[in-house]
């Protein structure tokens, strides 16, 4: 069977117009099943209009396949397959717990009572709790645990951590990996906070003005960049290697590399995983100027 | 696997019913408590003057009168008099539903859009036509059944109200009761919803294409789009050329907007055959009656008007994208 036939999402030339703007400009990508995908990019990069045009909430040029279904024209049966958390906070906020776990049992044809009951139980919220009495954090675990009762392919978070303390953020990503994951599940996320993530991602997706501008497996990553801390006797030679950035510590510089061969980078100083934040600012750059 | 429809439609309706347990049904229940609390006060403050003032009562004579009513076979009248109070609560009540199911649909489908929550609603395997016919149903069955059961309950307790107060005072009139149809009131009125459905569909599918198109405030568009238009119109009528303005008034703003409340149709229907005076005064409400409105060809035409502006909101509330 090859990739596509496989692969849980797929993206020909996905193009999106807002009026004068292109949120998104042939934006091309596969997402293959068992994945952890974090899509990152700058505010206006396109990641939500790629995330809804995934989920069928808008309209779209272009081909795109989700879990062999048209999001266009089969949102009802996709959605069965499908689960989304999108932003913090969007449980409608005169819903009681109770409501919520006793509507979506009725119409959720793959959910699972006993388990999100369970997941329920590992925190402080109770049936008759209205969403609006909830804080941020609370409202999350309530949507969390309605979202793992899921039995569902296909998990799409779109900043689902934004406004939660640390806590609530380890907890959430945590819960995902240790009782949610496996490899028939795949996850997409977006997210500003890339140091939370990046250890929990398989892959890596940069957007940038509509585009996919990198795509590839966190391993691909490791061995494509590298970051060398060198001396100032040798900063010279490290820029003639053309890094992709350069930053100053305690009188050192700090390069970035993209595709140079590990030989030559030894030579220069200590070789060192970058982190994907550092990965992002050096790709991002002048997005904003 | 898939939910049975009935089943995902009784779930989508009681979501609304959990949302708008309010208007639908604090707001009957409530405007009966007050309605039951301002006839008791009636009765107390009548008592009180009658004290204060040494009138005393001639049950005698009131049973006379009593007497000579039924003597003289009045039991109709007497009979539609009281059906008239039960009826009468439910029509104050139903006036109360029309304002509730008015702004329920006019936020329908623009509230969850304007608090995000539609994220998290169309997040589940629920079709948009779903959605869409369950807050329908909610506006034409749910609600008018509420106030109907709230109304005929507190008419009935109004009248035994009533009557104590009466027997008190040595009057039986528990028998008189006897003559009231509470039944055949409760089942015409519940029988009447099909009606008042077919009848609320202009209203009701204008308001939820507002609700689904809106970007901000549908009352904007709901209300003020047909009124500016008809006052246009009516300049126009002053100028000398089209008296299209009143038919305007009539058949638009009307049935777009008045049409949530119920018993608008009474002109539609075909009153040969009604018998004249008290005693028939609720005939009006029978089914047969009732149901005569049907054979106006404009009941049908504006009911096929509201079903494509339903068909319209289902398709916005697909596509509309709103970020």
């Amino acid at each position: 069977m090859s990739a596509v036939a496989n692969a849980v999402v797929v993206a020909r030339g996905l193009t999106k117009r807002y009026k004068n703007t292109a949120a998104l400009g042939h934006a091309s990508f596969e997402i293959a099943p068992g994945r952890i995908v974090g899509l990152i990019g700058p505010n206006g990069a396109g990641k939500t209009t790629a995330l809804k045009a995934i989920l069928g909430l808008t309209d779209f040029q272009g081909e795109l396949s989700v879990l062999g279904l048209d999001p266009r024209k089969e949102r009802g049966k996709l959605m069965e397959q499908v689960c989304f958390i999108a932003d913090v906070a969007v449980l409608p906020r005169w819903i009681r717990v109770r409501e919520a776990v006793d509507f979506v049992a009725h119409v959720h044809p793959r959910f699972d009572r006993k388990k999100c009951e369970a997941f329920l139980a590992r925190t402080k919220l109770t049936p008759e709790q209205r969403v609006k009495q909830m804080s941020k954090g609370m409202i999350v675990q309530l949507h969390l645990a309605l979202v793992m009762a899921i039995d569902a392919r296909l998990l799409v978070l779109d900043e689902p951590t934004l406004g939660l303390d640390i806590l609530y953020r380890k907890q959430f990503y945590q819960s995902l990996l240790e009782d949610y994951f496996d490899e028939d599940k795949t996850i997409i996320v977006t997210t500003h906070q890339v140091e939370e993530v990046e250890h929990i991602l398989t892959d890596l997706m940069f957007i940038r003005d509509g585009r996919i501008v990198l795509d590839a497996d966190m391993d691909a990553v490791g061995e494509r960049f590298a970051e060398v801390m060198v001396g100032a006797d040798r900063a010279a030679a490290a820029r003639a290697l053309k890094p992709i950035d350069e930053r100053q510590v305690f009188g050192k510089s700090i390069f970035l590399f993209d595709g140079v061969a590990r030989a030559q980078l030894e030579a220069l100083g200590e070789i060192r995983r970058p982190a994907v934040s550092d990965l992002f600012v050096a790709t991002m750059k002048g997005t904003y100027a | 696997m898939k939910t049975p429809v009935l089943n995902e439609m009784y779930w989508l309706v009681k979501r609304e019913f959990w949302e708008h347990r309010g208007g639908f049904l604090w707001a009957p229940v409530i405007t009966g408590g007050i309605f039951l609390l301002l006839n008791l006060m009636g009765i107390v403050t009548g008592e009180v003057l009658r004290v204060r003032h040494g009138i005393t009562w001639e049950p005698s004579n009131n049973l006379n009168l009593f007497n000579r009513a039924l003597a003289q076979g009045d039991m109709a009248k007497i009979g539609a008099g009281l059906d008239m109070m039960t009826f009468s609560t439910t029509a104050l009540i139903s006036i109360v539903m029309g304002f509730v199911v008015f702004f329920y649909c006019l936020g329908a489908l623009y509230d969850d859009r304007n608090d995000r929550s539609i994220l998290f609603w169309k997040s589940l395997p629920v079709s948009d036509t779903a959605t869409v016919l369950s807050k329908l149903a909610a506006a034409t069955v749910l609600a008018p059944a509420i106030a109907v059961v709230c109304g005929v309950v507190t008419g009935l307790l109004m009248l035994v109200m009533y009557a104590i107060t009466l027997s008190l005072h040595g009057v039986g009139v528990w028998h008189l009761l006897t003559l009231a149809h509470p039944f055949r009131i409760t089942g015409a009125l519940i029988g009447t919803i099909p009606l008042y459905f077919l009848w609320s569909l202009p209203t009701m599918g204008w308001l939820l294409l507002c609700s689904a198109w809106s970007r901000s405030k549908p009352i904007r568009w709901a209300v003020a789009l047909p009124v500016v238009i008809g006052v246009v119109l009516g300049w126009f009528h002053l100028l000398g050329s089209a008296n299209a303005s009143d038919w305007y008034w009539e058949h638009i703003v009307g049935r777009f907007l008045l049409s949530a409340f119920p018993g608008g149709w009474l002109g539609y229907m075909n009153l040969d055959n009604l018998g004249g005076g008290m005693a028939h005064a609720m005939d009006l409400i029978y089914l047969d009656n009732a149901y005569s409105a049907l054979a106006a060809p404009s009941l049908w035409i504006d009911a096929g008007a509201g079903a494509v502006m339903i068909l319209g909101a289902i398709w916005l509330r697909r596509w509309r994208d709103d970020t």
